[in-house]
């Protein structure tokens, strides 16, 4: 789970970064927002992984 | 600019450098009171050795990744689009010419912010994190992590969003919300979830336990020392980064000063609402989220909407500190992620709300899913080869005893000798 949330992290911030290359106006903004979104459902997962770890440890 | 002018720009400028360690002074102490009395004096002892490390690592290597604005870099021309993304000369400051000019300055300005940011971490890793390993991480962070971003957001890509991208004026990060405290905050995070809660911070039920800082007085203190030391890292930030003109520091000085008091005073509000009495702590964690959240847009934005940014990043550095604590189970005994990371984030989306320029919003939100999306999996995954190596916590011995007589063999408070496990749930 938490290498996937990496890995999603990562793949939003391309999503970004390909979309700066390759799209401009409303296009741009969408893919933006798309790659944000991504990004905060890897950080979800990454999160949910240490909550697991926590609870273990307690 | 004439010669004259551009003297008296550089003296001003040098001098709101000056004040800037006032901002590392009280952050150091912040750390210090909010933790517990047996780890007093490695909190102090830690925030001294790291911002040494973190100084020698900038000259070396830090300034050379970063580059001086206008100095040579590498960039990936893509198409007609040049993405400029890592500086290539100055390692040891090799041809930075001490003469008072602005790129001197910069370099001055450097080093005390890659200090400032090597504090953060010790925050939410505090009273369990090993002192040779947290000067071995900020070898990495100084190193590597700040300066890459610094020269993204000063220099590089982000800031060139407009010409590249027509989004705005760039990527607008003029006091280092995103440089300097949401890289720290972010590694911070990185370690608060590597190292684990505290012994006893947890139930068995998975509630947490209150873990009372010892001396609110340095806590507060702290906050006073650090709003000296971000007056003078806003404004500098405004001349040096931001390039603008030398009368600017009087909106940024005023701008950070309105964001700091609404913030503190809307989590004074907060918690007088929810526990009946304002919370020292958490209303110092407000004061000082207002003092980040200040810096993207120290000028840029208007004093209202400061004010409403001091407001906002108050009632959420709250809600984040309980989130945090209670949802995540993340132990973060000095509130760093939430102040540094989340208020920081809020500040450079306030940018882009409140400054009102057309594709600003969007050059934010590429700033931020930078950090999120590159710089957060970067500083982790450093962290954890680094973990691999060395362990990062202290053993169970050792935290039981108190940092202080573990890893230093002294106490801070050494006549008020009292080690009980008074806050460590049975």
């Amino acid at each position: 789970m938490r290498l996937g949330g990496f890995l999603l992290l990562l793949s939003g911030w391309g999503i970004v970064v390909a979309a700066l290359l390759l799209l401009h106006g409303g296009a741009l903004s969408a893919f933006i927002l798309a790659g944000l979104a991504v990004e905060i459902l890897g950080l979800a997962l990454v999160a949910k992984s240490h909550v697991a770890v926590s609870e273990d440890n307690g | 600019m004439t010669a004259g002018t551009t003297e008296s720009t550089s003296l001003l400028c040098l001098a709101f450098i000056l004040l800037v360690p006032f901002a590392i002074a009280g952050l150091a102490l912040i750390n210090t009171g909010l933790g517990r009395s047996r780890s007093a004096a490695h909190a102090m002892t830690s925030s001294l050795c790291v911002v040494s490390v973190a100084v020698l690592v900038y000259f070396a290597i830090g300034f050379a990744i970063q580059g001086p604005h206008g100095s040579p870099s590498h960039a990936l021309q893509l198409g007609r689009k040049s993405f400029d993304w890592i500086g290539t000369d100055g390692f040891f400051f090799r041809g930075v010419r001490f003469d008072g000019s602005m790129p001197s300055l910069v370099v001055l300005l450097g080093l005390f912010s890659t200090g400032l940011t090597s504090l953060i971490p010790l925050g939410a890793a505090a009273e369990r994190w090993r002192l040779g390993a947290a000067c071995t991480s900020t070898l990495l962070t100084a190193g590597w992590t700040l300066p890459l971003f610094a020269h993204w957001a000063w220099n590089g890509w982000l800031i060139q969003l407009s010409a590249n991208a027509g989004l705005g004026s760039g990527f607008i990060d003029a006091g280092g919300s995103g440089v300097i405290q949401v890289t720290g905050g972010l590694t911070a995070l990185s370690l608060a979830w590597q190292l684990g809660p505290r012994r006893g911070k947890y139930s068995s039920n998975s509630m947490p336990a209150a873990i009372p800082a010892h001396n609110e007085v340095f806590v507060l203190f702290g906050c006073m020392l650090a709003w000296i030391g971000w007056l003078g890292l806003n404004s500098a930030g405004a001349i040096l980064y931001a390039g603008l003109p030398a009368e600017t520091p009087v909106l940024a000085v005023s701008n950070t000063t309105l964001s700091a008091t609404a913030s503190a005073l809307t989590a004074a509000g907060m918690t007088r609402v929810r526990f009946r009495k304002p919370d020292a702590s958490l209303i110092a964690n407000g004061w000082m989220a207002g003092l980040v959240a200040s810096s993207a847009g120290c000028a840029a934005l208007k004093p209202a909407t400061a004010i409403l940014t001091g407001l906002i990043a108050g009632a959420l550095v709250i809600l984040a500190i309980e989130f945090l604590e209670f949802t995540l189970k993340v132990d973060d005994p000095c509130g760093s992620i939430s102040v540094h990371a989340i208020a920081g984030i809020w500040g450079l989306l306030a940018v882009g709300i409140f400054t009102g320029v057309q594709g600003q919003f969007v050059a934010q939100l590429v700033g931020v899913a930078t950090l999120l999306g590159f710089v957060l999996p970067m500083t982790y995954g450093l962290n954890w080869v680094l973990g691999s190596f060395i362990s990062h916590r202290v053993s169970p011995e050792g935290e039981r005893q108190g940092m202080d007589l573990h890893e230093l063999g002294a106490d801070a408070y050494p006549e008020f000798v009292v080690h009980t496990d008074e806050f460590t749930q049975r």
